[in-house]
C-alpha cells in the first residue's frame, strides 16, 4: 500500500512529498526519540510521531522512512516542513494519537 | 573521493549537512541503499554528538568503493569514561536538547551499530576523536 492510498482512504492531510507519495509503505514504527527511530525504524516503514522539527526531517531522510505522520494533530514547523518540500520527504498530518492512528494503517496493510 | 566539513556548535538547524551532504553523493555513485543507510546514521548520530557536547567539530569523509571512513574530530570537553558513554541509555544531554527529542543516550551506541568498524579517542579538557568504517561489501 502506498503513501498515498494511506492518505486518502484515512483522510490524513498531505503536507509535502509529493513524489515521494508513491512509495510503499512496509509497516509502522512509531516513537519520538530521533537516536531511537534511527537505531530501530526499518527502511521503508510509516513513522508516527510528534516531533514537528527540522531534526525530524533529518531523521526521516536518513533513515529511509516512507514517509512521517504527524500524529495528535501536531503540525510540522516551518524549518521542517521546507526540509521536508526540499528532499521531498513525504510528511502526513493525522488528528488522532499514536496507537489510533497507528492500528488504523495496520488494519490497512492487513486487509 | 574526500570530503571535508565543518559542523556547527550549538545549531541543530544546520548539523546534518554533512551526513545529508554525504548521503547524496553516496547515492549519485551507485552505492547500495543500506550502506547509504548505514552511513548517513552513523554521521549525523556523529554530527549531532558535536553540536550537543563539544561546540561543534570537523567530520572528513573519504568514500573508496568498498570501504566509507569517517573520521570526527572536536576541542571539546572530552569523554570522562568511554565506556559508560557507550552504554545504551547514557547521557549527559541537558534538558533543551532532550525537548528536541535528542538525548536518549543512543548516539554512541548507534554510531557502533551503524558502522563496521568504531574507534574512540578522549582527553579530558581536550577533545574527541572518532573513527568509524562502513564497508561496501
Amino acid at each position: 500500500m502506498t503513501v498515498q492510498q494511506i492518505a486518502t482512504t484515512l483522510g490524513f492531510e498531505i503536507l509535502s512529498g509529493e513524489e515521494s507519495l508513491s512509495r510503499s509503505v512496509e509497516g509502522i514504527y512509531c516513537c519520538d526519540l530521533l537516536s531511537f527511530v534511527m537505531g530501530r525504524a526499518p527502511a521503508d516503514f510509516a513513522w508516527l510521531t510528534v516531533m514537528g522539527n527540522i531534526n525530524a526531517a533529518a531523521v526521516a531522510s536518513l533513515a529511509d522512512v516512507a514517509c512521517v505522520v504527524l500524529v495528535d494533530g501536531v503540525l510540522p514547523d516551518a524549518p521542517m516542513l521546507e526540509k521536508a518540500q526540499q528532499q521531498d520527504i513525504a510528511v502526513l498530518a493525522a488528528p488522532g494519537p499514536a496507537f489510533e492512528t497507528g492500528l488504523a494503517i495496520d488494519q490497512l496493510l492487513e486487509a | 573521493m574526500k570530503l571535508h566539513f565543518d559542523v556547527p556548535g550549538d545549531d541543530f538547524t544546520r548539523a546534518g549537512e554533512a551526513s545529508g551532504q554525504v548521503k547524496q553523493k553516496m547515492k549519485q555513485l551507485g552505492f547500495p541503499a543500506d550502506v547509504v543507510r548505514k552511513v548517513s546514521i552513523a554521521l549525523y548520530e556523529g554530527e549531532i554528538n558535536m553540536v550537543i557536547h563539544a561546540g561543534g567539530g570537523e567530520v572528513d569523509v573519504d568514500i573508496d568503493p568498498h570501504c566509507i571512513s569517517l573520521l570526527l574530530t572536536d576541542h571539546g570537553p572530552g569523554i570522562e569514561d568511554v565506556s559508560l558513554a557507550m552504554q545504551d541509555g547514557w547521557s549527559t544531554a541537558p534538558d533543551h536538547v532532550r525537548n528536541l527529542g535528542f538525548g536518549a543516550g543512543m548516539g554512541l551506541p548507534n554510531m557502533k551499530k551503524y558502522s563496521d568498524e568504531m574507534e574512540i579517542e578522549s582527553t579530558v579538557g581536550v577533545g574527541t576523536t572518532v573513527r568509524m568504517k562502513i564497508f561496501n561489501p
